[in-house]
C-alpha cells in the first residue's frame, strides 16, 4: 500500500521533524515499509501557471500551434505546441526556460523552424497523474507565474508498506489509521477526522433497506441528489495518483478517496436501481455482471446486495453493471458497510477476484467506521460540489456488534515479558497514544480496547506488550541472557544413529547424500514402468505418498547414469505404509534408502559389496551382527529373485534386492543396480554390543584353505560350526572360482590356541570332521 | 720367488680390471683363491724355501691373498652400487601434473547446515527433537492457535491428505508434542524446555528458482518463567553469530504469526556488506531472516502449560535458505533434484 505523507499530516503536524526517520521507525515498530521511497515533486522545478493569449496554426504542421502564453512575466512568451486541446484562455502548466523536468532543463529550442521558449507539460510529463492525452487544464482562479508546486501539493515523500505486514492491523489499511502510529511515535496528538453532521437530516425519509443475512454486520445509507461536478479537485487527483489510483470521475474518486484516507470501501448506486435494498443469499448459483463487465457465477454462499430479489452487487467485493452510475443519473445512493471477513475472503478465492475493497474487509474491519464515513463523504462532496443535495435520512442498520475488549494486567506482567524496566507512565502515555483507554490503580493496569484494534487484533493481554515495546523500540532494549539453570543436553538414539549412518556412508563408501520428494515421480516412472502403488493420497488429487524410497532412487539413478561410471546415492527419508484403520493415522516411517550402479561390477559383486556396506553399519554403529533372509517379492518394482530380509541382531530392519529386470534394462543394459532400504528406528531400536577385548594368541595361528565344490557357503558354514571347535577363530571366502565343474570355494579357516602352540593333528581332526561332514551331504573338495 | 708374487699380482690386477659381472669376479675369486688357485699354488711353492726367505715369501703371500680378497668385496660392492644406480636411473617418474581423482562421498548442503546449526543449539543447551511429516490438523494449526478460517488452513496452500491428515507446512507443528513431552520436567524439576526441532515441511506451490514446495526449517522454543523478549533478542544474536561465525547484528520488527504473541521479524545485518548497504540486502544493510516471538498464551495452554506462571519465545529459521546463502545456491530446485554434477561438491564443511 503506497502512503502520501502530505495526507498522514493532515492528521497529525509532524513539522519539524524528519520525516524519513519517522518512516524508519515506523517499519521497526508497526509495518515493513519497502526499501525506496519516493520524493514526489523532486524531478520538476520551475513550472508554473500560464494562460494561452493566442494560438495560431503552424504553416507547415498540422499539429504544432504556436502561442503566446502568459507565464506572469511582462511579456508573452512564444511557444511551440503540439497538443490537441490548446485554446486562447486555457490555463496550462509550464516549464519556461530554465525550468526543469527531470534531468532536462528547458531551453529555447526551435521546432519546425519556429523557436519555442519553453513548453507546455501534460499532468503526466510533470508526475501528477498519468494523463498525456493534452496539456493540463488549471482552474481560472490561480494567477498566472503561480508556481505549480505553491498551487497543487506536488512535493510529497510517498513510502510503500508491505501489504503482508498489515494482515493483522484492520486499522491500517488507510492513511488516518497510519496517522495514528505516525502520532504515537513522534508524541504528537492525532486530529480528529472532519464529518458532515448527520442528524440535520433526520428528518428525511429513510432508505428501504434491511439486512437478511447474518454475514452482514452493518448497513448504511443516504441518497443524495443534485451532484454537478464531474472532475475531482487536482489535489484529491494527485494524492490518488500517488497512492497508485487512477482519477475515475469525481463520485468515484471520493469514495476511492475515504477507502484510502479511512480503510472503508463505499459504493454508490444509481438510486433508480435501489429501491429496496436487500442484502441477502441466494439458494441457487446464477451468473451476474459486475461493473468490469465480466460475467461472474455466484454461489449460495456469496453475500449480495439486492435491489428486492435483483442482485445489484457482491457485497464487499464489487458492484454490478447495472446499478452503476452512469451519465444520466440525477439521484446516487451511497452504501457503507461491514460484512463476515471469512465470508469476503472466500467468496473473492470462490470468484477469484481480489478488489481493494475486498481485501479491506477480509481483515475485519472496524464497523464503527461505516458511519463516519458517510459524514465524511459529504463533508468532501459538499466542500467540492456545493450544490448537492441530501434527499433521505441516514439509514443505519447494526447487526453484529464486535464485544468491547477490556482487561487488567500488572506492571510485574510487564516487566516479565519486557525482561527490562519500562515505567509507568510510558505505558499509560502509549496506550492513549494508540487510543487504547488505560488507567493504572495500585499497580494494576485497567485497558480497554478501541473499537478499531477489537475486531481481531488486541483480545489477550498479551497483544498488550506488543503495543508497549513496539512503540518504546526494540532497538532500545537492555538485552541479557535467561537466567535459567543448564542440564546435559541428551542426544536422542536415533539422530545419534542417522549421523552415524551419514557419515559412515559418505567418509567409508564415498556415497553421496540426495533427498527426493515424498511422492512418486510420475513421469519417471512411466519412463522406465514402475507401477504407482496405491497409498493414502493428497485431497482432490491423483497425487499419492510413496511407499518406498527406492522406486525413487532409480529415478534419480535414471538422471545420473552419465555422472560416472560406479557411484551410489543415499538418503534418510519418510514413507507411509497405508493408515491405521484403528487411529486412522498414516503409518509413516522413516527409511535409509541406498541404491548403487555400477559399470565395473557384476550384479554378483555390487550385491555383496552392498551386503558387506550393511554388515559393517551393523557392526560399526551396533556392534551386531548381520543376517540375511530369503524375501518374497512385495513390490512389482522388484526382483524377484535375490531379494533378502536384512536382520541385526536378529530382527529384521529392512531389506535389499535388485530392481525388476524390464526397469535395470531402461536404465542401463550394462550396469548392475542394487538397493538396500533400512528402516531407521527399528535399526535405531536395536540394543547395542558392546566392544568385547579379544586378545591375540601369543602362539602362532594356523590357516588353513579347502576348496568345496559348492555354488553357496551355507552348507560349509554349517558343517564348520557342527564341528564346535573352541579352536575355529575365523573363517571367510577366499576365493570364488567357476569351471566346468562348478562353482568352488575357497574358505579359509583360521585357528588359534592361546593356552599352547597348535599341533598339525589338532587341526587335521577339525578340518577331516568337516570334510567328512560335507562329504556326506554331497559337497566334495576340489581336486 | 718374489717375483712370482708381483707377476700374480699384477695378472689380478689386470684380471679384475676386465672383470665386468658377479660371474666373472666369482670365476676370477676361483681363479686366485680358490683351492686350485693361482695363490694357493704360489703357497705351495713355499716348501722349497727356509728361514728369513720363507717367512718374507710366506707374508708376501698372505699379504697378497688378503689383497685380493679385498679388492674382489670392493669390485663387488662397486658392481651392487651401480646396478643399484642402473635401476634408480631407469625407474620411471610418476606424473603428478594430471587432476588427482577425488573418489570421495558428499553430504547434501541441508545436512551440513543443519548440522552447523545443531551444533551451535546443543552447545547452548538445547535438545535436538525429530518429528514425522505427516501430522494432524490439531498439530499443525489447531494447537498454534491459528484459527479454522485462517488462510494457512486453506486448501491450495496446504497438502491434506485423504484421512484428513496433511503434510506439515510449518515445523512449528511439532510444539505441542514437545510441550507435551517436557513439561513434566519444567514444572516438577524446573528444567526450562529449550529445543530445536529441524525438519521437512510442504507448502503446495508452483516450483520456480526461489520456491519449492518441498524445503527444510528448524524451529526452536524456550520456556521458563520469565523469559523475556529481553532474552529472546539475546539468544537470537548470540546463536546467529555463532551460525554465521561473525559478530552479528539483529533487529526485530513487528510480524504477525497466530502463535506467536508480539511476533517479529527479525533482521540480521547484511553478511556481505555488514550493514553498510549493498545490492544483496538491496542498499538497506538488513536480510529479513527469520519470524520468531514469545509464544502465545494458547499455544502454550495448549502445550499443557501455564502462561500465568511461564513465558518463552520461539523462532524458525529457514534451512534451506540458510544454504542457499551459504553455498551461493542460486536455483532451489537443485536442493530436491538428486542431481549429482550439484550435490557432489559438498563434502565436510565446518
Amino acid at each position: 500500500m503506497l502512503l502520501s505523507m502530505n495526507w498522514i499530516c493532515d492528521f497529525v503536524d509532524l513539522s519539524g521533524l524528519d520525516k524519513l526517520d519517522l518512516i524508519h521507525r515506523f517499519s521497526l515498530s508497526t509495518a515493513e515499509v519497502e526499501n525506496e521511497i519516493f520524493m514526489k515533486g523532486s524531478d520538476i522545478d520551475g513550472i508554473v501557471v500560464a494562460e494561452i493569449l493566442s494560438v495560431e496554426e503552424h504553416p507547415e504542421s498540422k499539429k504544432l500551434h504556436l502561442l503566446k502564453v502568459d507565464a506572469g512575466g511582462a511579456e508573452p512568451v512564444d511557444v511551440v505546441c503540439g497538443a490537441p486541446n490548446v485554446r486562447v484562455g486555457l490555463k496550462t502548466a509550464f516549464a519556461p526556460v530554465g525550468a526543469r523536468i527531470g534531468e532536462i532543463t528547458i531551453s529555447p529550442r526551435k521546432l519546425a523552424g519556429y523557436t519555442s521558449n519553453g513548453m507546455c507539460c501534460s499532468e503526466a510529463e510533470i508526475g501528477l497523474s498519468d494523463d498525456n492525452s493534452g496539456i493540463m487544464e488549471i482552474t481560472d482562479d490561480i494567477a498566472n507565474g503561480t508556481l505549480i508546486k505553491d498551487a497543487y501539493a506536488v512535493d510529497d515523500i510517498v513510502f510503500e508498506v508491505d501489504n503482508k505486514s498489515l494482515t493483522n492491523r484492520p486499522d491500517l489499511w488507510g492513511h488516518y489509521g497510519i496517522a495514528r502510529e505516525f502520532a504515537a511515535l513522534s508524541g504528537r496528538p492525532l486530529k480528529a477526522i472532519d464529518t458532515v453532521d448527520l442528524t440535520p437530516y433526520a428528518g428525511l425519509p429513510g432508505v428501504d433497506m434491511k439486512i437478511e443475512d447474518p454475514l452482514c454486520y452493518r448497513y448504511a445509507c443516504i441518497q443524495i441528489d443534485n451532484i454537478s461536478r464531474n472532475i475531482s479537485p487536482v489535489n484529491m487527483r494527485i494524492r490518488l495518483f500517488y497512492c497508485g489510483m487512477r482519477a475515475i470521475n469525481f463520485l468515484a474518486d471520493i469514495t476511492n478517496y475515504i477507502m484510502l484516507e479511512m480503510g472503508q470501501p463505499m459504493h454508490a448506486f444509481d438510486s433508480r436501481k435501489v429501491e429496496s435494498i436487500r442484502i441477502k443469499r441466494f439458494p441457487e448459483p446464477f451468473e451476474f455482471q459486475t461493473l468490469d463487465k465480466e460475467i461472474r457465477k455466484i454461489d449460495p454462499d456469496t453475500l449480495m446486495i439486492c435491489n428486492g430479489d435483483t442482485p445489484v452487487a457482491i457485497a464487499g467485493i464489487m458492484g454490478g453493471l447495472d446499478s452503476e452510475i452512469v451519465d444520466d443519473t440525477t439521484a446516487l445512493t451511497l452504501e457503507s458497510a461491514c460484512f463476515d471477513p471469512v465470508s469476503i475472503r472466500k467468496s473473492t478465492v470462490r470468484l477469484s477476484h481480489r478488489t481493494d475493497a475486498s481485501m479491506r474487509y477480509e481483515k475485519s474491519l472496524d464497523p464503527e467506521m461505516v458511519v463516519t464515513a458517510i459524514g465524511r463523504f459529504l463533508l468532501l462532496l459538499t466542500q467540492n460540489d456545493p450544490g448537492v443535495k441530501v434527499i433521505s435520512s441516514l439509514t443505519d442498520e447494526y447487526a453484529y456488534k464486535y464485544p468491547q475488549v477490556a482487561f487488567d494486567f500488572t506492571r510485574r506482567f510487564v516487566d516479565r515479558y519486557t525482561g527490562i524496566d519500562i515505567d509507568d507512565e510510558t505505558i499509560l502515555n502509549t496506550l492513549h497514544s494508540l487510543g487504547f483507554g488505560a488507567s493504572l490503580k495500585d499497580d494494576v493496569f485497567s485497558v480497554e480496547v478501541p473499537s478499531w484494534r477489537a475486531t481481531k487484533d488486541v483480545t489477550i493481554k498479551a497483544d498488550i506488550i506488543e503495543e508497549i515495546t513496539r512503540i518504546y523500540g526494540y532497538d532500545n532494549f537492555a538485552v541479557h541472557t535467561a537466567a535459567a539453570p543448564l542440564y546435559p543436553v541428551e542426544m536422542s538414539t536415533e539422530k545419534n544413529v542417522e549421523e552415524q549412518i551419514k557419515d559412515m556412508l559418505v567418509k567409508r563408501y564415498s556415497l553421496h547424500e540426495v533427498h527426493s520428494y515424498i511422492w512418486p515421480y510420475y513421469d519417471d516412472f512411466k519412463a522406465l514402468g514402475i507401477e504407482v502403488e496405491d497409498n493414502i493420497g493428497l485431497v482432490n488429487s491423483t497425487v499419492v505418498i510413496r511407499r518406498s524410497i527406492a522406486p525413487t532412487q532409480l529415478c534419480q539413478i535414471r538422471n545420473n547414469v552419465s555422472y560416472a561410471p560406479e557411484f551410489g546415492i543415499f538418503e534418510i527419508g519418510r514413507i507411509a505404509d497405508g493408515v491405521d484403520p484403528e487411529t486412522n493415522l498414516v503409518n509413516e516411517h522413516k527409511k535409509l534408502c541406498i541404491t548403487l550402479f555400477s559399470k565395473t561390477r557384476t550384479q554378483e559383486q555390487l550385491y555383496l559389496y552392498l551386503r558387506d556396506m550393511v554388515a559393517v553399519l551393523c557392526d560399526d554403529i551396533k556392534h551386531r551382527g548381520v543376517t540375511f533372509e530369503k524375501a518374497a517379492q512385495a513390490h512389482s518394482w522388484q526382483h524377484p529373485k535375490n531379494l533378502n530380509t536384512i536382520l541385526c541382531a536378529g530382527k529384521a530392519i529392512g531389506e535389499m534386492g535388485l530392481p525388476y529386470p524390464t526397469i535395470a534394462a531402461k536404465l542401463d543394459k550394462k550396469a548392475a543396480i542394487v538397493y538396500a532400504e533400512i528402516d531407521v528406528e527399528a535399526f535405531a531400536q536395536i540394543e547395542s554390543g558392546s566392544i568385547v577385548y579379544d586378545e591375540p594368541s601369543k602362539y602362532p595361528e594356523i590357516e588353513v584353505d579347502l576348496t568345496f565344490l559348492s555354488p553357496v557357503f551355507a552348507p560349509i558354514g554349517d558343517a564348520i560350526r557342527a564341528a564346535q571347535s573352541a579352536l575355529v577363530k575365523a573363517v571367510r571366502v577366499a576365493d570364488i572360482y567357476d569351471d566346468e565343474q562348478g562353482r568352488a570355494l575357497t574358505v579359509r579357516i583360521t585357528f588359534a590356541d592361546k593356552t599352547k602352540t597348535l599341533t598339525r593333528e589338532e587341526v587335521t581332526a577339525v578340518t577331516d570332521a568337516v570334510i567328512a561332514d560335507l562329504e556326506q551331504k554331497g559337497i566334495s573338495l576340489k581336486q | 720367488m718374489l717375483e712370482k708374487v708381483n707377476e700374480l699380482k699384477q695378472k689380478f690386477a689386470e684380471s679384475l680390471q676386465a672383470a665386468a659381472d658377479p660371474q666373472q669376479i666369482e670365476a676370477l675369486r676361483v681363479e686366485f683363491l680358490g683351492k686350485k688357485g693361482s695363490v694357493t699354488e704360489l703357497l705351495k711353492g713355499m716348501k722349497a724355501l727356509a728361514g728369513e726367505e720363507k717367512k718374507e715369501f710366506g707374508q708376501q703371500v698372505n699379504l697378497l691373498k688378503s689383497e685380493i680378497a679385498d679388492a674382489i668385496a670392493g669390485k663387488v660392492k662397486e658392481l651392487q652400487q651401480a646396478a643399484i644406480e642402473r635401476e634408480i636411473n631407469s625407474a620411471p617418474e610418476f606424473d603428478l601434473s594430471a587432476p588427482p581423482v577425488l573418489d570421495r562421498g558428499s553430504y547434501h548442503p541441508i545436512t551440513l547446515v543443519q548440522r552447523e546449526c545443531e551444533e551451535v543449539f546443543r552447545s547452548m543447551g538445547f535438545t535436538v527433537e525429530d518429528y514425522s511429516e505427516i501430522v494432524t490438523d490439531y498439530e499443525c494449526f489447531e494447537s498454534l492457535n491459528i484459527p479454522k478460517h485462517h488462510p494457512a488452513r486453506d486448501m491450495q496452500d496446504t497438502y491434506y491428505l485423504t484421512n484428513g491428515q496433511l503434510l506439515k507446512s510449518q515445523t512449528s507443528a511439532a510444539q505441542n508434542a514437545i510441550y507435551k513431552k517436557y513439561r513434566k520436567a519444567l514444572v516438577e524439576e524446573g528444567k526450562p524446555i529449550k529445543a530445536v526441532f529441524p525438519g521437512r515441511c510442504f507448502r503446495n506451490e508452483a516450483t520456480d528458482a526461489c520456491h519449492e514446495n518441498t524445503f527444510f526449517q528448524m524451529e526452536g522454543v524456550m520456556v521458563d518463567k520469565n523469559i523475556s523478549i529481553s532474552n529472546l533478542i539475546f539468544f537470537m544474536k548470540t546463536m546467529l553469530s555463532e551460525v554465521f561465525k561473525k559478530d552479528i547484528k539483529v533487529r526485530l520488527r513487528p510480524g504477525f504469526f497466530p502463535f506467536v504473541e508480539p511476533g517479529f521479524e527479525l533482521d540480521i545485518s547484511c553478511l556481505i556488506c555488514g550493514g553498510d548497504g549493498c545490492p544483496s540486502c538491496k542498499h538497506s544493510g538488513w536480510l529479513e531472516l527469520c519470524p520468531c516471538g514469545m509464544i502465545h498464551p494458547e499455544v502454550l495452554k495448549a502445550g499443557g502449560i501455564d502462561p500465568e506462571e511461564y513465558t518463552g519465545f520461539a523462532f524458525g529459521l529457514g534451512m534451506t535458505r540458510l544454504a542457499m546463502m551459504k553455498y551461493g545456491i542460486a536455483d532451489i530446485r537443485d536442493l530436491n533434484s538428486g542431481d549429482l554434477r550439484c550435490l557432489s561438491q559438498f563434502t565436510q564443511d565446518r
